[in-house]
């Protein structure tokens, strides 16, 4: 049943990847981007991490993704035009991009250490409880700095939006 | 494979009452609304018009389905159905009663109970600003466009304070699932002041409450903050282009948001299914209440109005008597009591989102963005803190 499932939403989430680049309208890709978050929020879920799978959803399926597609329909962006590729492009770009995926895969599988087999439901230490645990203890000090890294982001867009209003 | 029939039976179960009463939501709303301006509403088909659900049903079926040529297809035909299934998943982790046991089998009186039931709920809700919005945008009209993105800039601005509301009673029971958040809420202070969370100490959350109420108001966009749909303004908003079943679909995406959204308001604040006072008089009050109804009609009946009163109201009288005889049997009042409880606490949310609607005018949109901002998301960023304080504190 894990696997069946697991198969499925890696499939959905592969190809609405791949739809995010190949869509030629925004509200298109924005909306495969969607897929993708979900997909991976499904997958989170079959790992036993419910907190950080409804947490995906919530924040980039919905927070940050309504932003995109509310921008986009703001901005009544049309679908683009393909602009004429280059010549070395349309020939080598395949070639290229296959052997990039495979020395980076090599070199990753070369660097990292043999990590065990994964299986579903086997991560515990998902509950809300025990991750607001280790982001108030161990992990600290990147909380806080992510915390003022979106502070001065959200100064920024207020002194960028008071400048346009005066 | 015990479990998934019984998973089968419950979510057969749930399905079927949760669309009958989404029909009937509306044939309530019309009646009550038809009161409220002294008209008498539906009246025409069936006994006080109730089989009008129905027959609104069937108009909506046979009407002419409209597929503009401008529209943006894949979009237009996607959006209603989006909204609809959206709307209607998150009932499977809503709890409506205790754990029973039913010829053996032990259940919960519930779909599935999740871990993260709360948040399963808003991550439902934070996704389905999609149906309307791409509703706004596919159908490649002005007004359906400003009604969408009304629709997302509002929900988006409206779901801090929900959130916000929501997280100080969570900080009180301390769980995300909806069935442990119901049982903290179990018990009673002094033996008569229920438990719930807007009585609860050490922080009683009824500021809480009435900010999530109100933001559920704009979160479902109902009447005062349904600028999404103002038909001054805008026509009809994201479904002007819309007919027949795509319309009905949007419609009754409404409906199971607000049936949902008072759902967790009497969850998270109103103690779920934990009646008002203590077991040994709360299981008499149903029986009471319908015995009373009884009496109403047979008094009526008594002394009739019209001529037709003396037969159909002895028949209301009966059927309230039967109820009121169910609810007092001893086996069945641990499944059915609580049951009762529930529904009534969410009937009355309901009714009050139908007398809001009755009785306020709309918004306007620049007052409804201010509202949130400058007044809705401190006052929930302040009722957050205190609680968080008086917690830590007690």
């Amino acid at each position: 049943m894990d696997t069946v499932l697991f198969v499925i939403f890696a499939i959905v989430s592969l190809i609405c990847a791949f739809n995010v680049v190949l869509q030629t309208h925004p509200i298109s890709s924005a909306l495969s981007l969607v897929g993708v978050m979900g997909s991976l929020a499904v997958l989170y879920l079959l790992l036993g991490a419910e907190f950080l799978a409804m947490t995906q959803v919530i924040v980039y399926g919905g927070a940050v993704m309504v932003l995109f597609v509310f921008t986009i329909m703001l901005l009544n962006a049309g679908s683009e035009k393909s602009s004429s590729k280059s010549w070395f492009a349309q020939i080598a770009g395949l070639p290229l991009l296959l052997a990039f995926v495979a020395l980076m895969g090599f070199l990753i599988k070369g660097v990292m250490p043999a990590l065990p087999a994964v299986r579903f439901g086997s991560f515990i230490g998902g509950t809300a409880e025990q991750i607001g645990r280790l982001l108030f203890t161990e992990y600290l000090l990147p909380f806080e700095v992510i915390s003022i890294l979106i502070l001065i982001a959200i100064l920024g867009a207020v002194v960028l939006a008071r400048k346009e209003i005066d | 494979m015990n479990f998934y029939l019984v998973s089968l039976i419950k979510l057969f179960i749930v399905f079927a009452i949760f669309m009958q009463t989404l029909a009937y939501l509306q044939w309530i709303e019309r009646k009550v609304l038809a009161h409220i301006q002294t008209r008498t509403g539906p009246l025409r088909v069936g006994p006080h018009g109730l089989l009008q659900p129905l027959a609104d049903v069937f108009k909506l079926l046979t009407k002419e389905d409209l597929l503009p040529p401008y529209v943006n297809r894949f979009f237009y035909l996607l959006s209603p159905f989006l909204a609809v299934c959206l709307a209607l998943i998150s009932i499977a982790v809503i709890p409506f009663g205790p754990e029973i046991n039913v010829f053996g089998t032990r259940t919960y009186l519930q779909v599935t109970d999740l871990h993260v039931g709360i948040l399963f709920v808003l991550a439902i809700s934070a996704v389905s600003v999609y149906g309307v919005a791409l509703a706004g945008w596919s159908s490649n009209n002005k007004y359906s466009l400003l009604g969408g993105l009304r629709s997302s800039a509002q929900i988006i601005s409206y779901e801090l304070p929900l959130t916000l509301a929501i997280v100080s009673p969570l900080l009180l029971m301390n769980q995300l699932s909806f069935r442990a958040i119901s049982d903290g809420q179990a018990g009673y202070y002094l033996g008569f002041i229920p438990r719930w969370a807007i009585f609860q100490m050490p922080f009683p959350q009824i500021f809480g409450f009435l900010i999530f109420l109100i933001a559920a108001f704009a979160e479902t966009n109902r009447v005062p903050f349904d600028l999404p749909e103002a038909e001054n303004e805008l026509v009809a908003g994201f479904h002007t282009e819309y007919s027949s079943m795509k319309f009905a679909g949007f419609f009754m995406a409404e409906y199971a948001n607000m049936i949902t959204i008072t759902c967790v308001a009497t969850l998270l604040f109103l103690g779920g299914w934990h009646p008002l006072f203590p077991a040994p008089y709360s299981n008499w009050v149903p029986t009471a209440l319908f015995i009373f109804a009884a009496a109403i009609a047979f008094f009526h009946a008594a002394q009739p109005a019209r001529k037709i009163d003396r037969y159909s109201f002895p028949v209301v009288g009966a059927i309230a008597l039967i109820i009121a005889a169910i609810f007092a049997v001893p086996v069945l009042q641990p499944i059915i009591v609580p049951i009762f409880w529930f529904l009534a606490k969410v009937g009355l949310l309901l009714f009050v989102f139908i007398w809001v609607r009755g009785t306020l005018p709309r918004f306007r949109y620049d007052q409804l963005m201010k509202f949130a901002w400058t007044f809705l998301f401190p006052c929930a960023l302040a009722n957050l803190l205190l609680t968080a304080l008086f917690v830590a504190v007690f």
